[in-house]
């Protein structure tokens, strides 16, 4: 037992039965033999994919938060709403609290996850470790389950069904931009391969 | 061979929370505390205090889920005049607007998960307490999928912000939020946060026990 070294070994997040790692093929997943975790998966080119999508998302972030959200129209009256509107609204109605929350959780949060995957997997690519990558990394992991756009915009379609019938409601670029980057985010989640990035980071300078 | 060995705790192992790279434990002088090798996250065998924090943020969740229900999530003031709504007369309105599929959306996201999340954290909860040895794996996938589908409740305090942006026509009609919402909110993060506090493991430690 103490002959094999410990990294050639991996324990369950779940029920912390250990396994021997294997090597795995491109797209091939190990699971838990006990409880039926995912243990690790090899997943192909994910850096480079990675780092394509984030770069996406970067873009399709800036296009949601500069153009028009939705308009609300009644009674010759428009009211034109950006991405973070919603936000700001909360704030100026004393709901600090909320406002801070939509904020972080619909806008913040999404974005500090695009930035830090970018700032960890740029230099990566170039076998390089940047200045405090690890600490920005288990940034980024931890923050995975507070980036919400998807529950955001579950929020925007509610919203809107309910208003439908009493006012028009136009839909703005961003809006679009926004569904493009829950789409693509998505992806990117699902290529990166953190026990990857993990790697490459002890082996680069 | 039989690729299944012990568990890690057995074999004196920590898996790292964050990047899940195995270490020695190594006995430390008193102060200190293990990190892991290769991301610098804290090591621990089981997530520290995992029982009694998730228990104070789930007895927590459940007093702020009074409010939450009773108090009006948002009013829509019309003409000088409010209708105040909670989150089930919210779900009531839909029904009778005939908007069936969101209706349903809403109910279970904003009803039926809060509920179940409570609910679920506090069997597996007593369970682990219980040292109980009652299907471990099915309790482990009730966990994950508590775990996963929480976030999903935050739908009405979006709803409720876009809403507020948008219907803010003075006289005619404006959308104020209400304190409901903020003791909703808080029963969402803080139910996300006993979930991240449960540690699964602690299910597979009683079989372990009495093997
Ligand atoms: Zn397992």
């Amino acid at each position: 037992m103490h002959m094999v070294s410990t990294h050639s070994l991996i324990a369950c997040h779940d029920c912390d039965l250990l396994h021997r790692k294997h090597s795995l093929r491109e797209g091939e997943r190990a699971t838990c033999s006990r409880c039926g975790a995912v243990l690790y998966q090899k997943k192909p080119d994910s850096l480079e994919r990675t780092l394509i999508l984030a770069l996406t998302n970067l873009i399709l972030f800036v296009l949601a938060n500069v153009f028009p959200f939705m308009s609300f129209q009644l009674q010759g009256r428009e009211q034109v709403t950006l991405l973070i509107s919603g936000g700001i609204e909360l704030f100026h109605q004393g709901f600090w609290q909320l406002a801070f929350l939509v904020i972080a959780v619909g806008v913040f949060f999404p974005l500090l996850k695009i930035l830090g995957t970018l700032y960890v997997l740029i230099p990566l690519k170039f076998n390089r470790k940047i200045w405090r990558a690890q600490e920005v990394f288990r940034l980024v992991g931890a923050l995975t389950p507070w980036a919400m756009m998807e529950v955001f915009m579950l929020g925007v379609i509610v919203a809107y069904v309910k208003l439908i019938d009493l006012a028009t409601i136009v839909l703005g670029i961003s809006l679009f931009s926004f569904a493009a980057l829950i789409v693509v985010v998505a992806l990117a989640d699902s290529a990166l391969d953190a026990e990857e990035v993990w790697e490459r980071m002890e082996s680069a300078q | 061979m039989s690729d299944v060995l012990t568990t890690a705790a057995r074999a004196s192992l920590l898996n790292c929370h964050t990047c899940h790279r195995l270490s020695m434990a190594r006995r430390l002088s008193v102060g200190c505390h293990a990190v892991c090798s290769r991301c610098g996250a804290v090591l621990h065998y089981r997530k520290p205090n995992s029982l009694a924090r998730t228990w104070a943020l789930t007895l927590a969740a459940y007093i702020l889920y009074i409010p939450a229900n009773l108090l009006p999530i948002m009013t829509v003031i019309s003409y000088g005049e409010g209708a105040p709504d909670t989150i089930m007369s919210g779900v009531k309105h839909l029904i009778e607007a005939e908007m069936y599929p969101i209706a349903l959306l809403v109910f279970f996201a904003s009803i039926i998960v809060p509920m179940a999340k409570l609910i679920t954290v506090t069997c597996l909860l007593i369970s682990v307490q219980k040292k109980s040895r009652w299907r471990p794996k099915d309790r482990t996938v009730l966990y994950r999928v508590t775990e996963g589908i929480g976030r999903w409740s935050m739908l009405d305090i979006f709803m409720i912000a876009i809403l507020a942006a948008l219907v803010k026509l003075g006289s005619i009609a404006t959308i104020e939020p209400g304190a409901g919402a903020i003791s909703f909110a808080a029963v969402v993060i803080i139910t996300m946060f006993a979930a991240m506090s449960f540690d699964p493991r602690l299910i597979w430690d009683a079989m372990e026990e009495k093997r």
